[in-house]
């Protein structure tokens, strides 16, 4: 059932937005969102690293989006958290990484499948490292689920009950290098942060607790990939920005969904 | 043995000196009321005590096994969380749908089970926090500025309640207020604060005490003094002790050590201490 490419397609897609949601949700209920971009675009850097090195691209990717992931985390702590400082990190990294990548003999001309992705080119061995990744951070998130959620609520609420708000920081910080690393293929460096963000910003108004939101997020994701990736066949439309135009459609709709209250 | 003593405890936060030789002891079943003027130092010795905050000197001690419950005077809820208050009381421990209908009608709301989060007032998240940390059955609950936002009468009626929280749970409890009322009716022993600890005692004792009177007037106006006073003067540490726990309050003969046992002197009046309130 792997054989057609467009199998392989839907099922990456799939994985990353079930992935995504959970981890989404953190990033909008913490405001985490610039954070999701410094991380996703420092990943360019890190293909054009691994490419030097000759180390797979995934773990080049990898390592450069945790060392983000964590400088932001660092600069965050210590009071730096303006949206300049992560600014001038985020696109510093960007532009860094497309420079490398220029001067990287051979990756010269994949440079938009890393920007934008390639999810119709995904292969088996793609597909068992999205869904190695996806299944491993689904259980990192939700092993410390009710951490996570009380340290979001405040860090002096985390301590009083014996929970290390900075150690479930970190737990965020590598999910989300994982899952920009392995999502890299498929939505590429430019998009990953809508599909943090967008999925689970739709699901809010229709939620009422945490985990509702969570689960909204994952079905919208799921649809907006399998839904973007039909409408990019139908219409032959690049796939990865076909996937978050229809994301984005549907945080239109369910925006316009009266919040209820009592 | 105490359920948290700090020894000597100093804090410099970015620079500045917010806490310097802080020693003091919070017994099992016993109610301390931390007064102070702002940026007098209560919210970080507050942070210490929940170990939010390690201290540049001195220690913090715990006992072993220590459950504490916090109440924090403001709680932010991103308006992108959706958070049912039943949903809030389960975090991080799941309780059974009988234990928060209790903790919430315990704390006086009940009705608010299904609410979200973001819709409550002030006052209403403040009790739905007290229930949340009722159910962690703390043998230390901490409240920060419980009274903020509420009326005379309701302030006073919040503090019968605390006085039946302490009967009910046995468990000691850490009030940081501004509410000079509050601290002489519930309070077993006040703790006033500015930078460090100017004096101790029990709040009735404090009010009769001679020194209290020459340094603070009488009537509402001397209790309003006990926290505006001047605090910004230097202190001889080693002549009177800050640790008094109520047992040990009878070897004081007022059960209070007041800044006019120092270097001042009793007859110091209020004119020394007046400089810039």
């Amino acid at each position: 059932m792997f054989d057609s490419f467009l199998t392989r397609a839907a099922l990456a897609g799939l994985g990353i937005a079930l992935v995504s949601a959970p981890l989404g949700c953190f990033v909008v209920w913490r405001r985490m969102a610039y954070f999701g971009h410094a991380t996703a675009h420092a990943s360019i850097l890190g293909v054009a690293l691994g490419m030097v090195l000759s180390v797979s691209i995934l773990w080049g990717a990898l390592a450069v989006a945790l060392a983000m992931g964590l400088a932001v985390a660092w600069l965050g702590r210590r009071g730096h958290s303006s949206d300049a400082s992560i600014g001038v990190l985020s696109h510093g990294a960007l532009a860094f990484g497309l420079v490398a990548v220029a001067l990287t003999p051979g990756l010269r001309g994949d440079l938009s499948s890393y920007l934008f992705g390639d999810i119709l080119a995904v292969t088996r061995g793609d597909l068992a490292v999205i869904w190695g990744g996806a299944a491993a951070v689904m259980a990192l998130l939700a092993w410390r689920w009710r951490a996570l959620l009380t340290a979001t609520l405040g860090p002096d609420l985390a301590r009083a009950a014996g929970i290390d708000p900075r150690r479930e920081e970190l737990v965020l910080v590598v999910a989300l290098a994982v899952v920009v690393a392995v999502a890299l293929k498929v939505v590429g460096a430019l998009l990953i942060g809508a599909m943090l963000v967008i999925p689970a910003a739709a699901a809010r108004p229709l939620a009422r607790t945490p985990e509702a939101m969570a689960l909204l997020a994952a079905l919208l994701g799921a649809a907006s990939a399998l839904g973007g990736l039909w409408l990019a066949y139908l219409f032959d439309t690049p796939a990865g920005p076909s996937i978050v135009c229809l994301a984005a459609v549907l945080f239109a709709i369910t925006a316009m969904v009266p919040r209820r209250t009592g | 043995m105490s359920l948290v003593a700090l020894e000597r405890v100093g804090v410099s936060l970015g620079g500045r000196r917010v806490l310097e030789g802080v020693s003091l002891a919070i017994e099992p079943g016993e109610i301390v009321t931390v007064v102070g003027p702002n940026g007098s130092g209560k919210t970080t010795l507050m942070r210490l005590v929940i170990g939010a905050l390690t201290p540049s000197e001195g220690r913090v001690l715990r006992a072993p096994g220590l459950t504490v419950g916090y109440v924090p005077q403001k709680l932010h809820v991103d308006p992108g969380l959706p958070l049912s208050v039943r949903r809030f009381l389960s975090l991080p421990r799941p309780v059974s749908r009988a234990e928060a209908a209790g903790a919430l009608e315990e704390a006086g709301v009940g009705h608010l089970a299904g609410r979200q989060m973001t819709e409550l007032s002030g006052g209403q998240a403040q009790r739905v926090m007290l229930a949340r940390a009722l159910t962690a059955r703390p043998q230390l609950l901490i409240l920060d500025e419980p009274t903020q936002g509420l009326d005379q009468q309701g302030s006073a009626a919040f503090y019968r309640q605390i006085e039946e929280l302490r009967q009910r749970h046995g468990c000691a409890i850490l009030l940081v207020s501004h509410d000079l009322h509050v601290v002489m009716a519930a309070t077993d022993r006040v703790i006033c604060l500015n930078g460090h600890v100017c004096c101790e005692g029990a709040p009735a004792q404090v009010a009769s005490a001679p020194e209290y009177r020459a340094l603070f007037g009488t009537g509402t106006q001397g209790a309003l003094a006990l926290y505006r006073h001047e605090h910004d003067h230097g202190h001889d540490h080693a002549a009177h002790a800050h640790a008094h726990g109520p047992e040990d309050g009878a070897a004081d003969a007022r059960g209070l050590a007041l800044d006019a046992a120092g270097p001042h002197g009793a007859g110091a009046g209020p004119g020394t201490g007046t400089g810039a309130s």
